[in-house]
């Protein structure tokens, strides 16, 4: 089996849902293992994006751990959270984007 | 095509006709060939305790076969599905390994990435 | 024949969840990019096609149906498939026993009926899947 590329699509936001530890952990594991992962949040997903947002440092944290991180820019608009509020490492992507991610042959996708 | 479904949400869809809704569709898969791996996480892991449902009455209308999620691991194991269990999960839950079913075979939680690689598709519900 | 397929397993119902949205710009998204798409709708989800949706008014804001423009699950749909009427193509398929508790077998053209074994034989033929879940 050729080495996979993961793409975690994280819709839940850690204020209402303890479980994104699952998501941050695996996502770092499988970095550091020395896959290619992302991690695009979406929906409520995105409101751990704000810079000193509590509980959202963990973003900055993988994207120094080498996973890329992306949040959904509709869902940015939606929630009035602009570009430039960002955590360090996360970047507003388009819906096109995450469908170019997961449309791989060796991509295996997770919706949290 | 190797499936690896992670199963979270437990105990939702309790209106449904005798089944939990995944491993249901988990058992249907496999039965149409699926090469499938199931591991129970989150809420999911208590599916793996020692249970039996209480049917439920609402006036007339009588839910008389709950679910029965210990019956559907074990259809899914003689089927020859692997069922784990999230050993981390089980613990924060308060529920000791004597109290799970044999057919769920506990596996740490940093053990999950693995399977994820030796699968071709990861499928969380 | 597109050389990428895309297969997605939904069960939201209709207007309960944010995933219901999110499914249909990825759909969109894909069939854009010449991407055949296989939707397997499970539980919930099997009402998005329902028929006889019918968008209101709204008098909360004192707006007529007219003034609200508001396409309903199925003309989301509907529109899905018109954009994957040929190539790309969509694929819908509800889940039959879904439907049945639900009565929820008044849909709109281009759907069909199916059942998990169809979801495993679109699953494998694509080039992935992506499971939406519900909570």
């Amino acid at each position: 089996m050729t080495a996979s590329q993961y793409v975690f699509i994280e819709s839940r936001d850690p204020f209402e849902s303890p479980d994104t530890g699952f998501v941050a952990d695996t996502a770092e594991a499988l970095a550091a293992r020395g896959r290619s992962v992302t991690v695009f949040l979406v929906q409520n997903g995105v409101l751990a994006t704000r810079s000193g947002a509590a509980r959202g440092a963990h973003l900055g944290r993988l994207a120094g751990a080498g996973v890329t991180v992306f949040a959904d820019d509709f869902s940015l608009r939606e929630r009035g959270i602009e570009a430039g509020e960002l955590w360090a490492g996360v970047r507003p992507a388009s819906i096109e984007t995450l469908v170019d991610l997961i449309v791989r042959p060796d991509a295996k996708t997770v919706w949290h | 095509m190797r499936i690896l479904n992670l199963v979270e949400t437990a105990y939702r869809g309790t209106l449904e006709e005798q089944d939990d809704t995944v491993l249901w569709l988990s058992r249907a898969l496999k039965g149409a060939g699926a090469d499938l791996t199931v591991v129970l996480r989150g809420n999911a892991v208590n599916y793996a305790v020692r249970q039996a449902c209480p049917p439920l009455a609402i006036g007339s209308a009588i839910i008389k076969h709950p679910a029965r999620p210990n019956d559907d691991l074990t259809q899914l194991l003689a089927k020859g599905a692997k069922v784990y269990v999230i050993r981390e999960d089980l613990a924060e839950r308060g529920i000791g390994e004597d109290r799970c079913v044999a057919e769920a075979q506990p596996l740490a939680r940093a053990e999950v990435v693995d399977l994820m690689e030796s699968h071709d598709q990861v499928w969380h519900w | 024949m597109a050389d990428r397929t895309l297969t997605l397993a939904i069960m939201d119902a209709p207007y309960e969840a944010a995933a219901s949205t999110t499914a249909f710009r990825i759909i969109a998204a894909a069939l854009a990019k010449g991407i055949d798409v296989n939707v397997f709708a499970y539980e919930g989800a099997v009402s998005l096609t329902v028929k006889e949706q019918a968008p209101h008014a709204n008098p909360v804001k004192g707006t007529s149906v007219e003034q609200e423009e508001h396409p309903t699950t199925k003309d989301l749909v509907a529109a899905l498939l018109e954009l994957g009427r040929s190539e790309p193509r969509l694929n819908w398929v509800n889940c039959g026993l879904c439907v049945d508790e639900r009565g929820a077998g008044s849909w709109i053209d281009g759907v069909k009926r199916g059942g998990p074994a169809n979801f495993l034989e679109m699953a494998v033929a694509s080039t992935t899947t992506l499971v939406i879940p519900t909570k």
